[in-house]
């Protein structure tokens, strides 16, 4: 279906009301939401934008959408722009994404997306190998918004390659209903009762991460292999004990839906959308011990030409205004100075939300999994793995 | 002849004509131009890869071409427990889609002859899964069988099951996932085989005073023999590398990870291209030296 505006301009008028009056994911389901449907029907006459047109791969449920699946704030964009984005959720993980496109990136070839958003250390490995190209600030003047803790990351000082679409805690999850006395540190986890009903995360750094704080392990600082390996025998040893019994990545929620899983290390922002999608079910918190904080960032693969049309893109979402409007539906750490007081006109409570704007108190709380050399970023990949495989 | 098990029962009477035809060997270049480009080329390069080793000092995913022949040696001492598995479960799951296969293909092909209606029905609805993408009717099963589904929760209630038990991530849970996925496979060879079958022959037998049991295992069985064996080898043969059923995220847990699961999670997640590449050349070995041994063993007069 196509997102640019009819040129009727009576009908033009109307979808544009009609896009206005959006709001909010969690009203939406709540039910709050009015009816926009009819408006959305209409826009199916619209003709063909001219103009360049981008591809941009994320991740599922990782940008606002209405119940039509359209993309408010995208559609906005190419409004505006007269740049036709086509958005495709290509990215299920960072490993399985880089085999896909590592042999084209190799070559200097186009991948089929001109901008993709991975994480924290997967940038940093595109960014040693090459393949990415560097970010014309000049086209990117919003990016003075960005918040001065992610303006100069070990694997890109200065954000030369990068910038940052969203970011999140790894925390810890509990059915509340089937659980009622929940969790504050990783060692709940392993509490007989929730024998073979553990969840964890198959991102290495979140559930390595989250157990090495809990062994009193700084994962920013420069700590070494034995700190992790130890953190490794104890995650054995649970998995082993068949006290964890799944270990995965997006896919945890269908577990914790299906209360196959009482208890988990998760992604903070999912939490939100499940007890939004099947009922206020499940609390989230950071552990005491600590929890861990990344973002996934944009970048321009080698092999694209359209770095100026992608730099406008950035540029748009790094508005306050269009940031803080993502952040209510997507419930992520939106890395945007600004956007905190735009939340605050569309809902206080929203500005207050700890996962998506956090506070001093709620930083100290995590950490970024320091950067690993590649040696052991195989080698702490294979260890990882291996206890995935029981081998 | 190692794969005769495919062709008919009937002797073959005449044998091919001995002059090469330039026609045929015209004909035959399609088909040696895709061999060679898409089964030889790959396993070319599969074997190379095996054989590639690390240069100290670089980067993730960057092997150059060597002859590491220890990369063998890891793959068994670290896998061979992957490999025992991937065979039982395969073994375990084709015996139970061969249970299962038999009666129905049975039912479908002979009881139901004198109705071609019912007949076309139940073969439509042997093939109508494959209507739905396996991954997700995979999915539709876990979630029929979690902790708090229909299933394990009736079980649970009527005190069949402790209150802590589960059967997803468990092999019983991979096995059953196997063998649901390929029964189609099983079913519609050992159909073809049954369809066919003279039931004069059956006629025969009691006419001999045979018991029927008697009956079943020297006409039916050996004249249906050729579908059981296809039927067999269409299941094994995919089932060993299967994948799906086995990983986290459908009906297995770490310790039901089978050789497909290593290759996969060797490939993508570690970038460990060699380890994978000689896992995914041994899988292949074990199966042609399997395969060969069971249809050698199984020509079709050997198999009662």
């Amino acid at each position: 279906m196509s997102k640019s505006l009819p040129e009727d301009p009576l009908i033009r008028s109307l979808v544009t009301a009609a896009r206005k009056a959006q709001i909010s994911r969690r009203g939406m389901l709540l039910g709050t939401a009015g009816t926009i449907g009819a408006a959305s029907a209409v826009s199916l006459t619209a003709c063909a934008p001219s103009g360049n047109s981008i591809v941009w791969a994320n991740w599922a449920a990782y940008i606002d959408e209405d119940d039509e699946g359209n993309y408010p704030t995208l559609d906005r964009f190419e409004d505006e722009s007269g740049i036709r984005v086509s958005y495709q959720i290509d990215v299920d993980d960072n490993n399985t994404f880089y085999a896909k496109v590592k042999d084209q990136l190799a070559l200097g070839q186009d991948i089929g997306a001109d901008t993709v958003c991975l994480t924290d250390w997967m940038v940093g490995r595109l960014i040693r190998f090459g393949y990415v190209q560097e970010l014309d600030k000049a086209n990117i003047p919003n990016a003075k918004n960005l918040l001065p803790s992610l303006q100069d990351p070990g694997f890109d000082p200065g954000r030369t390659f990068s910038l940052p679409w969203q970011g999140g805690f790894a925390g810890l999850c509990w059915n509340k209903e089937l659980y009622p006395q929940g969790l504050k540190n990783v060692s709940d986890l392993w509490a007989p009762e929730l024998k073979g009903r553990v969840g964890v995360l198959s991102e290495m750094r979140d559930t390595i991460g989250l157990i090495m704080a809990e062994q009193g392990v700084d994962i920013s600082s420069d700590f070494a292999a034995e700190d992790f390996e130890k953190a490794i025998d104890l995650f054995r040893e649970k998995v082993e004990s068949g006290q964890i019994r799944n270990i995965k990545g997006n896919s945890y929620l269908e577990d914790l839906k299906n209360e196959d899983t009482i208890a988990a290390i998760v992604w903070s922002g999912d939490v939100t959308v499940i007890n939004a999608e099947a009922g206020d079910k499940w609390e989230f918190v950071i552990p005491e011990t600590g929890g861990t904080l990344w973002n996934d960032n944009f970048v321009i693969p080698v092999g694209t030409k359209k770095n100026a049309d992608v730099e406008k893109l950035i540029d748009y979402y790094y508005d306050p205004a269009v940031a803080a409007e993502v952040a209510a539906w997507v419930n992520y750490i939106t890395p945007v100075v600004g956007a905190q007081a735009e939340a605050e006109k569309i809902d206080p409570a929203l500005a207050e939300n700890q996962l998506i704007f956090p506070n001093e108190e709620t930083l100290a709380k995590v950490k970024v999994f320091r950067a690993l050399t590649a040696d052991e970023e195989q080698s702490f990949g294979d260890s990882f793995q291996s206890v995935l495989l029981g081998a | 002849m190692a794969f005769g098990a495919f062709a008919t029962s009937a002797p073959v009477v005449e044998s091919a004509p001995r002059r090469r035809s330039k026609v045929a060997l015209l004909l035959l270049l399609p088909g040696i131009a895709y061999l060679a480009l898409f089964f030889l080329v790959p396993l070319v390069s599969l074997v190379l890869t095996s054989f590639q080793a690390k240069t100290p000092g670089t980067d993730i995913g960057v092997y150059e071409y060597a002859f590491k022949i220890e990369n063998y040696g890891f793959v068994f001492s670290t896998y061979s427990e992957h490999m025992l598995r991937s065979l039982l479960y395969a073994v375990v799951a084709t015996a139970l889609a061969l249970l299962f296969s038999y009666p129905l293909a049975y039912f479908i092909g002979v009881t139901l002859r004198k109705f071609p209606l019912l007949q076309a029905l139940s073969l439509t609805l042997v093939i109508a899964p494959f209507f739905i993408s396996f991954l997700l009717r995979t999915l539709a099963w876990k979630q029929i069988l979690s902790d708090e589904g229909p299933v394990i929760s009736t079980l649970k209630a009527l005190s069949l099951l402790g209150s802590d038990a589960h059967f997803t991530g468990t092999p019983g849970a991979v096995i059953f996932g196997l063998a649901y996925n390929f029964i189609p496979f099983m079913t519609l060879p050992i159909y073809t085989s049954l369809e066919k079958l003279d039931l004069r022959y059956v006629e025969a037998g009691s006419d001999l005073y045979a018991s029927p049991v008697r009956t079943f295992l020297s006409v039916t069985l050996p004249l249906s023999a050729p579908g059981v064996i296809s039927g067999t080898l269409l299941t094994f043969i995919p089932i060993s590398g299967d994948f799906v059923n086995a990983s986290n995220a459908f009906l297995g847990s770490s310790e039901t990870a089978m050789v497909g699961n290593v290759i996969e999670s060797q490939f993508f997640t570690s970038q460990n291209y060699p380890i994978a590449a000689a896992l995914s050349i041994i899988l292949m070995a074990a199966i042609l030296i399997l395969v060969s041994i069971y249809v050698r063993k199984s020509g079709t007069e050997d198999l009662v």
